[in-house]
């Protein structure tokens, strides 16, 4: 169904970290960016579609002259929203927001880090852009920022706290599908397992909560498309939920090791996971309103051999190519179909 | 990341660097007869292993790395490990240090990267500190030293979640991050590739509380389940064996963590370095925090201010290089450059003013050593060994 295509290469090796892949698609351009993070660095590249220029970028995190182990990236991913496309960086120092490209930072929200290190360590992860104007981002506590974002300059404003999480925040996502017509536009969440859905606005709402297994399971990597969440676990499984009510429309023994990365294609509802088993695979979901279920048929594996991948993403809305990253691997690896 | 990532490196790191001595020193024992030229005898052995064993689980010293810190980087990683290593009468040269230490961080990441469960660090922990004990078994102050960092450890850790774990894995992960020294144990093993990556299977046991993969479940609105179907793995897994016992004592069931040298021969401590392998930090400072540490962990160690003589200590050379007959051979520089394996050998070279130097040594022992034999017998003994190959 897919084949492998030529790598893209990174100057960096990658770092294993959930969601450790970020893809953007620039239509007017002919461009798609990748980023990936690299203990301290993010590490951009800029291919263009016919597969001739590349172009790389390096951002580090602040404070670049510290102790490499103090300044660590969690995540970097891409927020795309109506009126623009921004990058957000999110460490244990703090958030940074860039322009989609990675030329300039337009701005920098600092975590309240104590002198000494408390018990538990503090850093924001899980990103996400959300209907209209906004971007989300988590935080070690629990806590999920709001910024309101302007549709252009840097006049980024924190427009709230929302505190329904009581773990660290692993992942976080848009409803992805652009019907207007589903409730809720947000799914987080955290390393309990549990799961928050939200509906977006000067005042966001907490419309459902999906509590995490009998026993704490992390819950590593999340999409929401058409209503339906659909959850990657460390236990290597992967759960399918109706966003507002909680039922469980399909449970797949997907993995053998931890997931570290799904994502969707909204047009053609194609799904990918991937983890630290070495395999990344590709699903298609079809709902059936009329009966309230959802199918899941399993159509590709592909197994990077030695390699625990820790990012996987299409490169476009249909699913029709791929990206994989893994750990200490300094590469881009993409599959298309023929 | 991880804020408490230190003591499982330690215990971890230290544990292999135990396996290695200790292999290479029984390595040396081809003679029962003590005064043979050259040899070290089970006592020798035993007594390195219990001040190295001694001076890691020292109380003051666990406790300072069971305090919340960021993990360092692997300058003060190694100074501090050789700090541990010179509690003995052992001198490392710096070549064999440096080789010592990528031996120990490449066992170390494979067990961190083929851990099954996050929590399984704490096995693989458990299994080093299981081999400790046995190690310096007949020296009770010793092993006491150990199980009551066992019980800090079990203290700190058991109420982490598997995130949490995944967390001080990812952390540890990133400080291993592009180090591919290819070690000949492994290689014969096959765990490891010829471009020094390890190798993961797609096959075996699944991890305790995951489920085989290949079942895809679909359920109606009321909860019930309507169909099932399976789906093609590309892999051959089974389900989870039992789950080994966190606890002071008991099966530890997986076997990261154990040591893999005492089935081996005494060549299988080569390494070689291949072009990727990544230098050590840039010469510049260390980071003011870094320096603190370093400064406090040092302080909280048993004192020892032999270290910097090294004028009239025993050297050992761990990691022997066709240009060894020189003192401090820059042994980075010549590994980089071989493309073949370095041989290993422990030398140890006598001195003359060795006898007033053992004497102070004798001295910094605490009062588990000198309850465990007669030091001037030793040191006769010990000088008489310690001659040129």
């Amino acid at each position: 169904m897919y084949h492998k295509e030529k790598s893209l290469q990174i100057k960096n090796s990658a770092s294993a970290l959930y969601n450790n892949l970020g893809v953007l698609r620039i239509a007017p351009k002919q461009l798609t960016y990748f980023t990936v993070v690299h203990a301290n660095v993010v590490n951009m590249v800029s291919a263009s579609w016919d597969g001739l220029n590349y172009s790389h970028r390096q951002l580090q995190s602040k404070e670049p002259n510290v102790a490499t182990s103090t300044s660590l990236i969690m995540q970097a991913a891409f927020c795309a929203l109506p009126s623009r496309d921004l990058l957000v960086v999110t460490s244990q120092k703090g958030i940074q927001i860039y322009e989609s490209d990675g030329s300039i930072m337009v701005y920098w929200h600092a975590l309240e880090t104590p002198e000494t290190p408390t018990e538990t360590a503090v850093f924001a992860r899980g990103i996400s852009a959300v209907w209209e104007n906004y971007i989300c981002v988590g935080v070690s506590s629990g806590a999920i920022l709001v910024f309101d974002i302007p549709s252009k300059g840097s006049n980024i404003t924190l427009s709230e706290v929302l505190e329904e999480h009581n773990e660290s925040i692993t992942d976080m996502a848009p409803e992805c599908s652009g019907s207007q017509e589903c409730i809720a536009n947000l799914v987080t969440a955290d390393d309990g397992g549990n799961l928050c859905l939200w509906k977006s606005g000067e005042e966001f709402q907490v419309l459902n909560k999906i509590p995490g297994f009998e026993y704490v399971m992390s819950c590593s990597s999340v999409k929401l498309w058409k209503g339906t969440v659909v959850a990657g676990y460390g236990s290597g499984q992967i759960r399918l939920y109706e966003a507002v009510t909680g039922i469980l429309h399909a449970e797949v023994n997907a993995h053998a090791r931890w997931i570290y990365s799904l994502d969707i294609a909204p047009f053609s509802g194609l799904l990918l996971s991937a983890a630290e088993d070495s395999l990344v695979r590709v699903w298609h979901l079809s709902m059936t309103p009329e009966t309230n279920t959802v199918e899941v048929a399993h159509l590709h594996n592909e197994c990077v051999t030695d390699t625990q991948i820790c990012g996987a993403k299409f490169c476009d809305g249909d699913g029709y190519a791929f990206a994989v990253t893994g750990y200490d691997l300094s590469e881009i690896i993409r599959y298309v179909q023929p | 990341m991880s804020v408490r990532t230190l003591p499982l490196v330690f215990i971890n790191l230290g544990g292999e660097m135990l396996y290695i001595l200790d292999q290479r020193l029984r390595s040396l024992n081809t003679s029962e007869d003590n005064s043979e030229k050259g040899v070290w005898s089970d006592n020798d052995r035993s007594r390195v292993m219990n001040d190295i064993v001694g001076t890691l689980f020292n109380r003051a010293f666990m406790d300072e790395l069971l305090k919340p810190q960021h993990l360092y980087s692997h300058r003060t990683m190694k100074t501090v490990l050789t700090r541990i290593a010179h509690a003995s009468i052992m001198r490392l040269n710096a070549a064999s240090m440096d080789r010592l230490y990528e031996l120990m961080v490449m066992a170390f990441k494979y067990q961190v990267l083929l851990c099954p469960r996050p929590k399984d660090m704490l096995l693989i922990t458990y299994n080093h500190m299981d081999a400790i004990r046995e190690f310096v078994q007949d020296t009770p102050v010793i092993v006491n030293q150990v199980d009551e960092t066992h019980r800090k450890i079990i203290e700190v850790y058991s109420s982490f979640t598997e995130g949490e774990f995944q967390l001080l894995r990812q952390t540890l992960l990133i400080f291993f991050q592009d180090m591919h020294v290819r070690v000949s144990l492994f290689l014969k093993n096959k765990t490891q590739n010829p471009n020094g990556r390890f190798a993961l299977t797609t096959s075996g046991p699944v991890p305790h509380g995951s489920d085989v993969p290949g079942l895809i479940r679909l359920f109606d609105c009321k909860g019930r389940e309507v169909r099932r179907h399976g789906f093609p793995v590309a892999g051959s897994y089974s389900s989870s064996i039992r789950p080994g016992s966190f606890g002071l004592q008991g099966p530890r069931v997986i076997r990261l963590g154990l040591n893999m040298y005492t089935m081996s021969d005494t060549e299988e401590t080569h390494t070689s370095n291949t072009p990727s392998v990544k230098a050590d930090e840039s010469p510049n400072l260390l980071a003011k925090e870094e320096l603190n540490l370093l400064a406090r962990l040092m302080g909280s160690m048993r004192a020892e201010d032999r270290v910097e003589d090294e004028a009239g200590t025993f050297r050992v050379h761990l990691f022997y290089t066709d240009e060894e007959e020189d003192e401090e051979e820059a042994g980075a520089s010549g590994g980089a450059e071989k493309p073949s394996f370095d041989l290993i050998n422990i030398q140890a070279t006598q001195d003359e003013h060795v006898t007033s130097e053992l004497a102070l040594i004798a001295g910094q022992f605490t009062e588990a050593e000198e309850n465990s034999g007669n030091h001037s017998d030793n040191r006769e003994d010990l000088l008489a060994m310690m001659d040129d190959l």
